[in-house]
């Protein structure tokens, strides 16, 4: 063990330059929220993942934000372990019939104020699923949603500039 | 095997199914089947279900070539497989479920997949019925002096897929543990039927994001298979390529998971950038991150021209040289295998019962593999052994990733030597006038997954079933974890890391 540490000390360190906030995500947010309630959001930000139905390639792709090369850790955004703890909701899939109430009960478990990320292609309106019996559609067809990040599913390169631009206070553009 | 071929002598094959037949069988012969698979006779395979008829698809012993069999029922019921043999069970709850058939005799009658929620019932039946409130779900009981339940998910601690888990404890030790999934049901065999196998293709992709090139590979084959199609020598190649680049990236984020949920970071840090070197390499070489969409029914969706796969000889030359390492690390922390030795045990009698694929069966001494026992091209010609364990713990789930993670590093630079520079990579389906049924099995990272379908003469899916390996290792996590205590169960839950969205379709 002590070789394998003493070699990370010496290599080069993996961890690569963040992507610029998403410009499309920006104006986004900024129709959606205003510049107060953005400045509440401050420089750190806590995030409570909610697989509403995804086949969880998403959740895959949310993972590697932990890994050396994107390390999420160093922008101030942390996942944590219960809706109570979070500012923000990052949903994937379609939201199934099956899993709505749970998600609404997550959202309602929230402290204000929060915010609703939607990522993947399916979170936005339900995807290949849309029009399932089993599926209600879209996050937005179950929560308030402030953002939305696309993609089948979206790279961890996208879901940090989407994430980023949340940190992003509209003073600043 | 004797009762299975006895049973036969009654069938005669049915449908239009390839490469292998399916045969149509009265009741006894069904329960004659059943039993034999109760006794450990041949491998149970699916069990699935059309508006008025149940389909039951097995390996018999000795046997390369699974069979298909089925039951019309047109009475709405059949003799339940699962009070022969119990690995059934949940799949005939769930064909209730979707098509309203009921398995008389059956152990267990609750719901499954239905949680009362789609605002009708029996989607895939003869006659989809107006939603009724279901009664509350009844956990089984678990008795005994100072018990306690503790209720988990559907939304759990972690970035991970949503289920129910109800256990039952005694102080620090599990009891019961009570699995109750469904809560991503998705209707996927229903939104396949009138879909072009291209459209279709789509959904197969995105049953379990983390073995979409397995579920891409086995729905393509099914296709072919019930449409005559021989596929290009260099798509094969490239597919069993894409599908060992699946297995690599799930091995190391598995391995670096499992010890995670053990606190031990380190092994998740270094396991992370392998598995991200991986989708770097595959997103360079076949354009996307986790090669969604990229088998498709014909062959790939590449061009065919020339296709530059240094990325890939970059990939498994780091790996062979940053893998060992981290084995040996694993190998030398006592105080990790502290906490995977002996824990989360399946034991071999169970293991022979259910007959669990990947790497849940080959810890516990279950050799199947389906590449190996039911070959498909190119591993008919390709070089590579199956490791087989047979403590079923953690630890033992742990060893059989990382030897496969080896074999796939050979078989990788098996297939880079064995690939045409260039040439064609995919041809068109035919159109064929008439009903078609295929069926095949890919063994992804987690196990064999099983694709039947039928084609109705228009080149339209009518019926799809896809089986996760899933189906037959959620019910031994619940074996596994029985005197454990509960803060092993994220470690357990992980070695098996079964897909809940591949299960609830």
């Amino acid at each position: 063990m002590r070789r394998l540490l003493f070699d990370t000390l010496t290599k080069p360190v993996l961890t690569e330059a963040p992507p610029a906030a998403d410009a499309t995500a920006l104006a986004e947010l900024a129709a959606r929220i205003d510049h107060a309630a953005r400045a509440r959001l401050g420089r750190s930000l806590s995030i409570r993942e909610v697989d509403a139905g995804s086949c969880n390639g998403c959740e895959l792709e949310i993972h590697a934000l932990s890994n050396a090369f994107y390390d999420v850790e160093r922008f101030g955004l942390r996942f944590v372990a219960s809706p109570r703890h979070a500012d923000v909701l990052l949903v994937t899939g379609p939201v199934t019939h099956n899993m709505a109430e749970a998600l609404k009960r997550t959202y309602d478990a929230t402290p204000a104020p929060k915010w609703v990320v939607a990522a993947g292609t399916c979170a936005l309106d339900g995807g290949v699923f849309a029009g399932s019996y089993a599926v209600a559609g879209g996050v937005s067809a179950v929560l308030p949603v402030d953002l939305h990040i696309p993609g089948c599913p979206p790279t961890p390169v996208a879901l940090l500039s989407g994430l980023l631009a949340l940190l992003t206070d509209a003073s600043e553009r | 095997m004797s009762t299975l071929t006895q049973a036969l002598f009654s069938a005669r094959p049915t449908g239009d199914q390839r490469p292998w037949p399916r045969f149509a069988v009265d009741a006894p012969a069904w329960q004659a089947l059943a039993a034999g698979l109760g006794e450990g006779r041949g491998r149970f395979l699916g069990l699935w279900g059309e508006a008025a008829a149940v389909h039951l698809a097995l390996l018999p012993e000795a046997s390369a070539e699974p069979l298909v069999v089925t039951l019309d029922c047109p009475e709405g019921a059949y003799p339940s497989v699962a009070h022969h043999h119990p690995p059934a069970g949940r799949l005939e709850r769930t064909i209730f479920d979707l098509t309203g058939l009921t398995a008389s005799a059956s152990p267990d009658r609750r719901p499954w997949l239905d949680h009362g929620r789609w605002g009708l019932r029996h989607p895939l039946g003869a006659h989809p019925d107006p939603a009724e409130s279901l009664p509350p779900y009844v956990f089984l009981p678990a008795e005994g002096r100072a018990l306690h339940q503790i209720p988990v998910g559907p939304v759990h601690a972690g970035i991970i897929e949503p289920g129910h888990f109800r256990f039952t404890a005694a102080g620090e030790t599990v009891v019961r543990l009570e699995e109750r999934l469904g809560y991503v049901h998705k209707g996927i065999e229903a939104l396949m039927a009138g879909k072009t196998p291209a459209e279709a293709a789509k959904l197969a992709a995105r049953t379990s994001g983390d073995s979409t090139v397995a579920y891409s590979w086995a729905f393509a084959r099914a296709v072919e298979a019930a449409l005559g199609v021989t596929v290009p020598e260099r798509a094969l190649l490239l597919r069993a390529l894409m599908a060992e680049l699946e297995r690599l990236a799930n091995h190391f984020g598995d391995i670096g998971a499992i010890c995670n949920d053990a606190a031990f970071a380190l092994m998740l840090a270094h396991c992370g950038v392998l598995r991200e070197r991986v989708l770097r390499a595959a997103a360079a070489c076949f354009g996307h991150r986790l090669m969604m969409d990229a088998v498709v029914p014909g062959g790939v969706a590449l061009a065919d021209g020339a296709l530059d796969l240094s990325p890939v000889r970059a990939l498994i030359d780091h790996a062979a040289k940053a893998f060992p390492p981290l084995v040996k690390l694993y190998d030398e922390t006592a105080s990790l295998q502290d906490r995977t030795v002996k824990t989360g045990i399946v034991k071999p009698a169970l293991a022979r019962l259910y007959h669990p694929g990947g790497y849940v069966g080959r810890a516990s001494g279950i050799a199947f593999d389906a590449r190996r026992e039911i070959p498909y091209a190119p591993y008919d010609r390709l070089n590579f052994e199956v490791p087989v364990l047979t403590q079923g713990d953690v630890n033992a789930r742990i060893w059989i990733r990382i030897r496969e993670v080896e074999q796939s590093l050979s078989l990788i630079g098996q297939i880079l030597a064995a690939l045409p520079p260039g040439g064609p990579v995919q041809v068109d389906l035919p159109t064929v006038a008439e009903p078609r049924e295929g069926l095949a099995l890919v063994e992804g990272f987690r196990g064999d997954v099983l694709v039947w379908l039928r084609l109705d003469g228009q080149g339209k899916v009518a019926r799809c079933h896809l089986r996760d390996p899933s189906w037959f290792q959620w019910p031994l996590l619940e074996a596994a974890i029985e005197g454990n205590i509960v803060a092993d169960f994220p470690l357990c839950n992980k070695s098996f890391n079964c897909s809940y969205s591949g299960q609830d379709l």
